[in-house]
This record gives structure tokens, sequence and C-alpha cells, in this order.
């Protein structure tokens, strides 16, 4: 079968419309729902709010394989990092203890495509914060 | 690699309540189970490093719960308060149940 | 018609990529308060106006991870091979620090290759020297030129010359060689009708894609690619690269891929060894 451009952009622009179509009949999206519940789980049902949290990634990454990340969060008992566009969002969580020097870890992450992370640091007191941070994830030109 | 084998940074010696870096690798595919084999199109089963602890003479200091988006030889880093001369050990725990360790001494001047 | 081919492919090539300042902002790469050049200039009659080794083109997140032995996650590797330097294998029950005694013994080596071989009446890589060693001095199963084994222990050999200059000799029977290796670097090959020039030389700098073309020096190898989440072999790279302009590769090992190592790294003369180096 032979696609011309022309053919194949009506595909994309038809796919998109059937897309768009889905979110007006079913507003919550699956994947949505699943982030939602982990972090509901995470928090113990405190919806989190804005506060003293960072995250440190990259703005390109050069390969998903590999993405270097850090969180910070002063003060917070745990810090749980979420990947929205992975096949699943939980990434890692961390846990702190009386003897941390800081709130803060960094590890390396991987990412299925361009997407937002988010942090989420459950605070002493219950109270949970939250922040996120768009990574770009490009496509080599050259596999090899 | 062919065989599991975990490093870590350690400072030799720290002042009395220093916060130090240290600095966590382990070599490990991190299978995500999220592949197929190229060959029979079959899934590639999970497998992976999905706990890491550090405790400090006992007393816990650091734990992560991992998922399969940390990538292959899952690296952590953290930051960790010396307040004695002590043992700092560290535990990655495996999905089929090997748990990895190792031990660094801190010597607190 | 072999005109229009061209045509097309240039024109595929022309699409693809497009014009970006290098990434070079004057990061030096420093490892363990050691800094290890990564350019050198080019001599008149070289085809490059000056030799820049793939760490200067890649971000700043990945050049910093081999910035620091632990956080290279190549160094996995230079563990393992530690252990099999120590190991006895074969029929001799020798190990290679019976004969070598430490690794740094072997500093300098990486930089002199490949180097022409007598017995083997070739020139001589990495891979094949430890294979020889394996088979006549241990009497054991020679290393598949890919496997973790061979990459660790590149790697540890490497990194004894890290930061020496790449100085191999290019002349006596190792000109033929080198001049084979050219006209492969030359060639265009493949559906996509490209050469290791059209892209190493003639756009390195520019964007692939999403992808910095570098010049395609070999200064680092064995590199861990993120990409591969692993270390790979020179060979490897040569072979992706052709599977990427859809041509059907070398093997790993064969006189082809020497020759075009050979050349490849004469191409770089005077960068420094990087390996073991970090790339995407």
């Amino acid at each position: 079968m032979t696609v011309t451009r022309r053919e194949a952009l009506g595909l994309a622009v038809g796919s998109v419309a059937a897309l768009t179509t889905l979110r007006f009949t079913e507003p919550a999206f699956a994947a949505g729902d699943a982030l939602q519940d982990a972090i509901m789980e995470f928090t113990g049902g405190a919806q989190p709010g804005d506060g003293d949290i960072t995250i440190g990634a990259p703005e390109i990454a050069e390969n998903g394989n590999t993405v270097p990340i850090e969180v910070s969060a002063p003060g917070a008992a745990s810090i749980m990092l979420l990947a929205t566009g992975n096949p699943s969002p939980g990434v890692a969580t961390f846990h702190f203890s009386a003897l941390s020097g800081a709130q803060e870890a960094k590890t390396r992450i991987r990412l299925a495509k361009t997407q937002d992370i988010i942090a989420v640091a459950k605070m002493p007191d219950g109270s949970a914060i939250t922040t996120k941070r768009s990574v770009k994830v490009t496509i080599g030109g050259c596999g090899g | 690699m062919a065989k599991v084998k975990p490093r870590v940074k350690v400072p030799k010696t720290a002042s009395v309540n220093e916060v130090v870096t240290i600095k966590t690798l382990i070599s490990h595919p991190m299978e995500s189970g999220q592949r197929k084999d190229s060959k029979t199109g079959e899934a590639i089963p999970r497998k992976i490093i999905n706990k890491f602890a550090a405790s400090f003479n006992g007393e816990p200091v650091f734990m992560a719960n991992m998922e399969p988006s940390v990538s292959a030889n899952p690296y952590i880093e953290f930051q960790m308060r010396v307040p004695e001369t002590g043992v700092v050990r560290f535990e990655w725990t495996d999905d089929d149940g090997s748990v990895y360790d190792l031990e660094k001494t801190i010597t607190a001047a | 018609m072999k005109r229009t081919v061209s045509l097309l492919a240039g024109g595929l090539l022309g699409g693809m990529l497009c014009t970006a300042a290098l990434a070079d902002d004057g990061r030096e790469l420093v490892i363990d308060g050691e800094t290890i050049a990564t350019t050198t200039a080019a001599a008149d009659d070289h085809p490059l106006s000056e030799i820049i080794s793939g760490w200067r083109f890649r971000s700043a997140e990945t050049q910093t991870l081999q910035m620091d032995d632990f956080e290279n996650p190549a160094f996995v590797a230079i563990e393992y091979a530690e252990e099999l330097w120590e190991e006895p294998a074969g029929t001799s029950s020798k190990s290679c620090a019976d004969c070598h005694g430490s690794f740094d013994s072997l500093a300098g080596l990486r930089a002199e290759l490949p180097r022409w071989n007598e017995e083997m009446g070739k020139p001589a890589t990495l891979e094949m020297l430890i294979n020889a060693s394996i088979e006549k001095h241990q009497g054991a199963e020679p290393w598949k030129w890919e496997s973790p084994e061979m990459l660790a222990m590149t790697a540890l050999i490497g990194l004894a010359s890290r930061g020496m200059p790449v100085a191999l000799k290019t002349d006596g029977p190792m000109a033929d060689w080198i001049k084979k290796g050219e006209e492969l670097y030359y060639t265009r090959v493949g559906q996509l009708d490209l050469a290791c020039a059209n892209c190493h030389e003639d756009n390195y700098g520019n964007m692939i894609r999403a992808d910095h073309l570098s010049q395609g020096q070999v200064n680092g190898f064995p590199v861990y690619r993120l990409k591969w989440g692993g270390l790979g072999s020179i060979h490897r790279r040569f072979k992706g690269c052709m599977d990427q302009v859809r041509a059907t590769p070398y093997t790993r090992g064969s006189d082809e891929f020497i020759a075009l190592e050979a050349y490849v790294a004469a191409r770089g003369m005077g960068l420094s060894v990087e390996t073991p180096s970090v790339r995407n």
C-alpha cells in the first residue's frame, strides 16, 4: 500500500479529531486517574499544594533511557516522583529520617517521551506539597 | 554486566554532625517488563531492584522504593548527617528476593 | 540513474539536517583534577580544520556523567575487569596479572592502536590483542567481540591510557590499511547513499533530527551509551551507522572495520584517549 504525504496528513488530522471527540465524551483520562490515585494513596488523601519543593532535570534530555534528575523538599518526610507520560506513572519514592542530612535525592530515570515530571512531598504534619517540571525527550537521528 | 555488583562512594572521615554526600550505583539491567524479545516476540518479565535502603549503626538513614522507570544500573545519591563513628550499611532488594549489601565505615573526628 | 539517486539522498539528508551552532560552552573535561584535552589542532593537509572529541557535542548532563569516575556508569565494568584481570584461566591457570602485573603497565597501548601485527598479518585492535593473549598465554577460550568480558577488559586497558594523545603508526604496512579505511570512509553506501564523511566531516556540529552530529572520533571507546544502557565497541558503532543508512553492515572484527578503525583513529591523532567515555 502506498500512502502519499497528503493522505498521511489527512489520517493524522483524522486521528487528532477522533481523540478530541473522545475528550468530550470521556472527560477523565484513565492515565490521569492512575496518577491522581497514586498521589492520593501517597499523601493519605491530602490534596498537595504549593511549597518549597524543587525538581532539577535537563530541559531537553539527549536520551530518554537515562535522564539525571534531582528532587529537594526541605523538611519533608518523603518525596514521590512521578512521570506522567510513562506506561505507569510511578518512578521512585524517597524516605528520609533524622539522619538524613538534607531532604533531597538524585537518581537517573527513563522517560518514554516528552512529558511532565511531578514531585509530591509528604510533610511531617500530614500536609503535602507538589511541583512539576517539563522534560523534552528527543528522538535521535542516529539510533546506531 | 555479567553479575550484579554494588558500588558506593562514602567519605572515610567526617567531622561530628557533618552532612556528607553518599553516591551509590548497582549494576543491574532493571528489566522493565515493557520490552519484548526481538526474536520470539514474548514479553520479557519484569526484574528490577525495587528497594534501596541505607542505615547507620542500625538506624535508618534513607530509603527508596523504585519502579521500572528507574534507569538500568540504578544510581542514587543522598545526604547523610554523621553523628558519630560508625558503619553505613547499604541494601538493594531485587524482585527475585535477592538482597545485595555493602558496608562502609565513616570515622567521625 | 545513479546521479538521481544521489541527488535524492542528498535532498533527504539536507531535509533532516538543520544548522545549529556547536554546543560549545567552553567547558573543560576535568576528571579527578586532571584536564583532558578535547580538541586539538589539525595539520594543514587534514580534512578537518580542527579535531574535536565527541564529548564536546554532548549536552551538559551527558558531559557531567563522564567527569566523575563514580558517576560514570562504565566504571561498573572497570571493576568487573579488575576482577577478571586477577582471575586465573585456561590450561596455564595464569591470570593477566601474573604476566602483566598491574593493568597500568599497559599505559599507552590504547593510544597506539590499531597497530601492525606481523603474526596476524594485519593491524591488531585491542580486542584482537586481548584474545591472542588469552589463547596463547592462558590457553583459554577467546572472548566474543561484544561480550561483557571483552567490553570490560578493553575499557580497563583503555583507561590506563586515559589522557594520552592518540598516536598510532601510519607508515609501513599500516599505510595500505589506512588508505583502505579512507576509501571506505568516503564511499557512499546503503539506501540513503551516505558515506561516513557526509555526516561526520561535512555536517558535524549540525543537528540530524534531534541529534547533534559529532566528528565520529573513536578516542573514547569502548563507550557507555545511554541509548545502549551499557558499553559498546567501535565496531558496534560502525555497524549501527551502517544500519542507519540502510546498508548491509560489515561484521565486527572484519578487515573492513579494522581498516576503518585504523583510518578513523588516524584522523583523530593527537586527541586524548577518553576511555571509558559517556555518550547519548
